[in-house]
């Protein structure tokens, strides 16, 4: 499971969390995630997030 | 000078000037882009500059991407470190710091200037505002060695700063002429979760006053208060609203009120010239946050690319990013009426804005509400249908 953080805002999709309440199960691999889906805090493309490491 | 059959040229570098080259080269592979900026360009995100003291991120680790990186992949002729001295909207010409370029159409993401009160004292000038990469350089290198910082302001990115600072073991003082964090924002209830949570934090807030001297001292500095108060500290950090960036437009006698106004196809008075981002307003609103600018962006570059688009704002809640307690607020359009349903539980504070039909108009979620943040969300009315 990896985290990604979006270049933008800085909000973080786990996913060993997903957003369940918008959906996404825990356990949902990023790539598995629609392509039309934006980031829920500032609304960036999927493509514009970038993988970062986790602590 | 002859400029190509259609060249576009951007000024500004930030996040609505980048988002617009990207979202345009997704459309449109080879229209000729300029973009002009005073910078040097660096593609950074600037909700970042708020809580990155905390994570020990320095400036140089907040850029992701170079401006050269930028602008060799998204093929974008890139004029840095050049000031723009004026607009010639008849001539379709731009003057600069590097001489004059011409444009078939123009972009102005110029973005927005943070509003400087005018205090007194013999340290008045040492008092910064982070609105910036470089502001943000600055900001660290004068945190060395310092163990008290000022916040003027309880407004959102005061209160992210003194939530940051806190985090990162500095004494916060804060001082607001309201009543309570995020006064514009946030119901009375709310607001004194926030301060609470803050205040137990460490942060001392100074409520009902204001700055009105920054004094030197031996050892650092000294805020005066209006009520006569006086706090000791190191660094003074202003974080008391945003002002657009006028003065270009303006003398170009493009249509401005509180931003340079535009359409929904981002258009300002001049057909060939558009504006977005927080130097922008948008059918009467100036909404400086990320998520409207990109939409912008994104409209915009459609535009560009001749789709039919109009510009269309959904339902756009606010994450304040204050980790002693998550807030995230979709407040109601100014004039709404309806009132405030509140509850308050061991998770959190969930309060809604209904109108008398019982429509959700606006939300405010604190605490573990917050995750009702994406369902509430859905039901909200657009802020631009």
């Amino acid at each position: 499971m990896k985290v990604w953080q979006c270049i933008v805002c800085g909000f973080t999709y786990d996913e060993a969390q997903g957003i369940p309440e918008d959906g996404i199960a825990a356990g949902t691999r990023f790539e598995d995630i629609p392509e039309d889906w934006e980031c829920p805090d500032c609304g960036v493309a999927k493509a514009d997030f970038e993988m970062v490491e986790i602590g | 000078m002859i400029a190509p059959a259609q060249s576009l040229v951007i000024v500004g570098s930030g996040l609505a000037a980048w988002t617009v080259v990207r979202e345009l080269r997704k459309l449109d592979a080879h229209t000729p882009i300029t973009l002009v900026t005073r910078d040097n360009g660096d593609f950074y995100s600037k909700p970042m500059l708020s809580n990155a003291l905390s994570s020990g991120k320095t400036a140089a680790q907040l850029v992701s991407a170079t401006s050269a990186a930028m602008a060799e992949q998204h093929g974008v002729k890139l004029m840095a470190h050049t000031e723009v001295t004026a607009i010639d909207p008849v001539a379709c010409t731009i003057s600069t710091s590097q001489g004059a370029v011409a444009y078939s159409r123009l972009v102005l993401a110029l973005g927005a200037d943070a509003v400087r009160l005018s205090l007194q004292g013999d340290a008045a000038d040492q008092v910064l505002s982070v609105n910036d990469l470089q502001d943000y350089a600055a900001f660290r290198e004068r945190l060395q060695g310092a163990r008290r910082v000022t916040v003027i302001g309880a407004g959102l990115i005061g209160c992210e700063f003194a939530n940051d600072l806190i985090a990162a073991g500095y004494e916060v003082d804060v001082v607001d002429p309201g009543t309570q964090p995020l006064g514009r924002l946030l119901p009375t209830e709310a607001g004194r979760l926030l301060q609470q949570a803050l205040s137990q934090a460490g942060v001392r807030f100074y409520f009902g006053t204001s700055v009105q001297a920054i004094h030197a001292k031996p050892q650092g500095l000294q805020a005066e208060l209006a009520d006569g108060q006086r706090l000791d500290t190191d660094v003074v950090l202003s974080a008391v609203g945003l002002r657009p960036r006028l003065a270009l437009a303006q003398a170009a006698g493009l249509q401005t009120a509180r931003g340079i106004a535009v359409n929904r196809q981002l258009q300002t008075s001049q057909p060939d010239i558009y504006a977005l981002g927080d130097v922008a307003e948008v059918d009467g609103q100036c909404l400086p946050y990320v998520m409207p600018l990109m939409q912008a962006a994104r409209t915009l570059a459609a535009h560009l690319a001749g789709q039919p688009v109009t510009l269309r704002y959904p339902a756009m809640p606010v994450v304040v990013k204050t980790p002693a307690l998550a807030v995230v607020v979709a407040p109601p359009a100014a004039g709404s009426s309806g009132q405030w349903q509140i509850e308050a539980g061991t998770g959190g504070l969930d309060a809604r804005f209904v109108a008398g039909d019982g429509a959700l108009l606006g939300f405010v979620l604190t605490g573990k509400a917050a995750s009702q943040k994406a369902i509430l969300q859905k039901t909200l009315p657009a802020v631009l249908a």
